[in-house]
């Protein structure tokens, strides 16, 4: 488990100097950092066909010929996707995992960052492979790929009918559907598109195309009895694993589940459902009307409303705010419970709530420069690169991953310094 | 009138089985739920407006390249539809269906020019499209374009090109570049850059060198880039010219949750036409964005901004003197006409223009989704452009040896008309001038 | 046929403004709230700036690429429509007939001007006549309606030619004339003659995608 207790919350600055780096290296690439920040790595390049990642100034052990999607787990653990002799696998921590590849891509990871899976191709079919071991089982094709939320099932959309380029009418008889750890539905479908994994285990729902115009979410293989002119991808009811979809009728979105419409009211577009961390409150990012934007809470959309876009939304631990980034006449803005902060940015990165759901921050971009906003008050200091501020357990500190003038800073700050 | 042989030859299995297939009862059905459910007052007043006067005609590339044959006119391919369908209130046969499909597909470009030309400004190509909409939720469309359709809904791209083919490529061409600049990178799931690129499915299917060429007018721009390595990069969208709304939905949602995930502030696209029309002004549409949630910038854009803010620098102008041809979208569609003249004189010693121009070009006959139809209308494709033929034979008497085609469709169908024709002109994207005549680093 | 005359300018007459007035109003009410229900998002593109800079280009004589293309049709074209508009609102025996009913006078054409501008709409409708049938292209999609639509237009000024000049049967001419006068009121907007109530929103609505979207010209 990911422990942020035993971080270092103490130490006010820890610096690590990265403009040698370029010197040692022929080139270094743009670079990750731990959750904890104690890290800073980065693809580097030693010469033609020789490639290393740096951390903290030390190489891994052995290079590789090509490393790509060099990104930390959850649990502090550094993988980058890479390959030697031809092959392709995922190196944690500097060690490869045994399988060996053709390819491999899109790692994903658990949230406890324990688990690591990713999608494979081996011999021109595909699987997912869950810590170095793949299915049993490979695909002609394979795409939409999922991890559960304890990160021990894998799924994806697999193609377990082949056809040949062309074959229009065998195509939409149904060459599709999922895999659960490998193992295929009995159930073929036009299109299987993005799915979920119920918290334990015991179900996989996705997007299904019955025919050419016919869309429902299939469960287990089952497809619901309605079917819709449209779905987006479905989410598990936390408190009884029931299926919640945004589905479309008559031109306008909902709400359904189990097949079932819930909300009372439709909307121009609906989606990013989510529910709130106790389960009882259930959100989407909606339209109620053509070209205008907000979040609907159990329904009822919010008053105020935006242009351009709403994206990453986030409840606070308590479930009782949810915090949103909104685009509006090219300037991205930060809202918290419908209401809007007066400062904009070129750029916004999702909100980030305190333990306690008072404080909330962002990393966010203006001409260029990195910094932190907190309670809309922008923290003095402006960054070539910044990470998302994460909170201490008792929300009385701040950690912040800078890069600035070619050096990693870790810094320790107090919130009250940031709400000002 | 007598219909020229070569329509009656062509056999398309999308439009034979899929007619064969139909009942009328679901002809009817179909048709009066999409004319009930998804046209409103628009259909109503072109319907209504429309006074039968024939002044569209001679905005047409076919009606004009097919010896002013009105069944090729803009309204006289609405009179053969939806008018048809409308006054029989959807009582149409299987067979009136799968012509309806031909014509609405393949003999259709939706480039818009019509709309210049009717007084009313009555959109023809919409109505092509509730065609074609109604063509697709009875399963009779071409079986080339279906097919690509099919790829959009399973891969969220054109060609079929699998997970793990797309970043495959990219890095292929990333080594390919550096060996002429070693320093190049293409950055992949690079979160916080300023730019995605975005191309359409063909390129790294068969030209891979377009994307190598990118790279290098990137690296060399000093653009903070990326391209994702997950599905989501192809910006082009043949379901939109299906008339499968859900799918062109799917994908354009896939391509602008794709740049938003990676931070970008805006999305830079290829010189591709139908896509920036279905990210710019169609896709965006259908889900609810009055405008693209991420700004869009089409390839002639970012080659004029780039050249204007010195990025580029050019080493020495293309001297064999070229034409430029308008495509449809990003010239009716977004009035990109001036900067691309302001990039090709950039770039180049003599433009010598065809005529007309501008917003008045001729269509190149393949765009909307029409060269897409496939091999089966090839013959009938090139035919349908005589008129681009002869304003092409214009350009090329004043001098013209280069077709400069922004665009990939009209590349394509250009090309078909460059070889039929016997035009001998040589047919190039901005992107290999650019390519060819910029400072590069030793 | 006093009482017939009677009638013809009394309830007839109210039913035929009621119908065209009411018929227009409703018609464009209608529009509206089917743009409301099922397209709103046309609402959201609509632009006066752009609206009217493509109304104005296309009600301007030769301002257009098509225009110049056909520059006989387009001559026909803006004659036929000024005129059929301008004579019956400004016909002197027209302008009386306000006058006596309702105490509403304004300026009038003189007769003269007023007969050479009627010959013009009825020349101008046998032009389009003629254009129907001898162009393969209008031919192609001409319908009986556009005939009857087009008789609809010219039967008030071809009566009301002859019972002006009262060569023969004054006062059949003239009952026709009324009648057919109230026929072409109710017919506007319930035939296609109704281009005359939808024309300036299609073409405000194209004018508005072409320029505030797609910055390009549409004309």
């Amino acid at each position: 488990m990911i422990d942020i207790k035993e971080w270092d919350w103490e130490t006010p600055e820890k610096k690590i100097v990265l403009s040698d780096w370029t010197e040692k290296f022929r080139w270094v690439e743009e670079p990750s950092v731990s959750p904890d920040g104690e890290k800073i790595a980065a693809i580097v390049k030693l010469d033609e066909g020789e490639f290393n990642v740096c951390v903290n100034g030390q190489t891994w052990e052995n290079p590789f010929e090509k490393i790509w999607y060099l990104r930390f787990s959850p649990d502090g653990r550094l993988t980058a996707i890479v390959s030697e002799m031809g092959e392709w696998t995922l190196a944690v921590d500097g060690i490869p995992w045994e399988e060996k590849f053709a390819y491999i891509w899109n790692t994903l990871f658990s949230p406890d960052g324990k688990n690591i899976a990713v999608a494979v191709q081996n011999d021109m079919q595909y699987c997912m492979a869950l810590n170095g071991i793949p299915w049993e089982e490979t695909y002609a094709n394979m795409t939409h790929f999922a991890l559960g939320p304890d990160g021990t099932k894998t799924a994806a959309s697999v193609q377990v009918e082949k056809t040949s380029e062309g074959e229009i009418h065998k195509f939409q008889e149904g060459t599709f559907t999922a895999a659960l750890d490998g193992k295929a539905w009995d159930t073929r479908f036009v299109n299987v598109w993005n799915m979920a994994i119920s918290p334990d285990g015991t179900k996989l729902a996705a997007e299904v195309r019955l025919n050419l115009y016919d869309y429902t979410i299939a469960v287990n293989g089952e497809a619901w009895k309605n079917t819709f002119g449209c779905v987006w991808e479905p989410v598990f009811n936390p408190q009884n694993n029931a299926v919640v979809a945004p589905v479309r009728v008559a031109g306008k979105w909902s709400l359904a589940e189990d097949g079932n419409i819930i909300w009372d009211r439709a909307f121009f577009q609906l989606w990013h459902q989510m529910f709130s961390p106790d389960g009882k409150r259930l959100v989407a990012i909606v339209a109620p009307k053509f070209g205008e934007w907000t979040i609907a809470v159990d329904g009822k959309p919010w008053r105020r409303t935006f242009d351009e876009f709403v994206t990453d939304v986030v409840f606070s631990p308590d479930g009782n705010r949810i915090a949103a980034l909104a685009k509006e006449k090219g300037k991205w803005k930060i809202t918290v419970n419908g209401s809007v902060w007066t400062n904009t940015f070129d750029m916004t990165w999702k909100p980030v709530f305190s333990p306690d759901g008072k404080n909330v921050a962002a990393k966010v971009d203006r001409n260029g420069k990195y910094t932190i906003i907190m309670n809309d008050r922008l923290w003095r200091q402006e960054c070539d690169e910044l990470w998302d501020p994460v909170f201490s357990p008792d929300g009385q500190k701040v950690l912040v991953r800078t890069i600035e003038d070619g050096t990693y800073c870790r810094r320790i700050i107090p919130t009250a310094e940031l709400t000002g | 009138m007598g219909e020229p042989a070569e329509i009656n030859e062509i056999k398309d299995k999308g439009l034979e089985i899929g007619a064969e297939r139909l009942t009328e009862d679901k002809i009817e059905k179909t048709i009066n739920s999409v004319l009930k459910g998804e046209t409103g007052a628009r259909l109503k007043a072109y319907v209504d407006t429309c006074i039968h006067c024939g002044l569209c005609s001679e905005a047409c590339h076919y009606y004009l390249s097919r010896d002013n044959d009105p069944h090729f006119s803009p309204v006289g391919k609405v009179k053969q539809t939806i008018w048809e369908m409308l006054k029989k209130k959807g009582k149409v046969s299987p067979e009136f269906i799968k012509k309806a499909s031909e014509i609405a597909s393949t003999e259709c470009n939706l480039c818009r020019r019509c709309a210049m030309y009717c007084p009313f400004g009555i959109d023809i190509a919409y109505m092509m499209l509730i065609v074609r909409r109604i063509c697709h939720m009875l399963g009779v469309t071409p079986l080339y374009i279906q097919d690509t359709a099919h790829s959009h809904s399973v891969t969220m791209n054109q060609m079929w090109v699998k997970g793990d083919e797309w970043p495959d490529t990219l890095q292929w061409q990333e080594e390919e570049a550096q060996a002429e600049i070693p320093t190049l990178r293409i950055p992949l799931e690079k979160e916080g850059a300023d730019v995605m690129y975005s191309v359409i499915g063909p390129e790294p299917k068969f030209q891979a060198q377009l994307i190598y060429q990118a790279a290098v007018i990137m690296n060399v721009a000093g653009i903070d880039w990326t391209m994702p390595a997950s599905s989501g990069w192809d910006n082009s969208d043949m379901a939109m010219y299906t008339g499968d709304n859900e799918i062109m939905g799917r994908v354009k949602r896939a391509h602008f949750e794709t740049a938003a995930r990676l931070k970008v502030k805006k999305i830079v696209m290829g010189e591709c036409g139908h896509a920036f029309r279905s990210v710019y002004d169609v896709g965006n549409r259908w889900l609810g964005w009055r405008i693209p949630p991420v700004e869009v910038v089409h390839a002639i854009e970012f080659y004029h901004d780039i050249l204007k803010e010195g990025r580029i620098k050019i080493s020495k102008k293309f001297e064999t003197p070229v034409t430029l041809h308008d495509p449809c979208n990003i010239v009716r569609g977004r009035g990109l006409h001036e900067m691309s003249r302001y990039v090709t004189r950039e770039m180049c010693e003599e433009l010598i223009e065809m005529h007309p121009n501008r917003e008045h070009n001729y269509c190149c006959c393949a765009g909307g989704g029409v060269i897409n139809c496939g091999p089966p209308y090839k013959n009938k494709r090139i035919m349908s452009n005589r008129v681009k033929a002869e304003q092409l034979f214009a350009a090329k008497a004043k001098g013209a040896k280069v077709l400069i085609a922004p665009c990939h469709n009209c590349h394509s169908g250009l090309e078909d008309i460059n070889h039929h024709y016997g035009l001998g002109l040589e047919i190039k994207f901005l992107m290999d001038i650019l390519y060819e005549v910029m400072d590069k680093p030793e | 046929m006093h009482d017939l005359y009677i009638f013809i300018t009394g309830p007839l007459a109210w039913a035929a403004f009621i119908l065209f007035i009411g018929g227009s109003l409703y018609r464009l009410l209608a529009m509206l709230i089917l743009v409301n229900r099922k397209e709103r998002f046309i609402f959201s593109y609509m632009s006066l700036r752009y609206g009217l800079r493509s109304i104005l280009h296309w009600i301007t004589p030769f301002a257009t690429v098509n225009m110049r293309r056909h520059p006989v049709l387009t001559v026909v074209t803006f004659l036929f429509h000024i005129c059929l508009i301008v004579t019956p609102i400004f016909l002197l025996s027209h302008v009386i007939l306000w006058d006596e009913s309702w105490n509403l006078s304004w300026w009038s054409l003189p007769d003269g001007l007023a007969d050479f501008m009627t010959i013009i709409v009825i020349a101008g409708a046998i032009f389009f006549l003629i254009r129907r049938i001898v162009s393969p292209e209008v031919q192609f999609v001409t319908s009986a309606s556009d005939y009857i639509i087009l008789a609809i237009v010219a039967a008030p000024f071809v009566t009301g030619f002859l019972a002006y000049h009262q060569w023969f049967a004054y006062e059949f001419f003239m009952v026709l004339h009324i009648l057919t006068g109230e026929m072409m009121l109710v017919a506007i907007p319930f035939t296609r003659l109704s281009h005359m109530i939808y024309s300036p929103f299609t073409r405000a609505y194209m004018g508005s995608e072409f320029g505030g979207v797609r910055h390009a010209k549409d004309w």
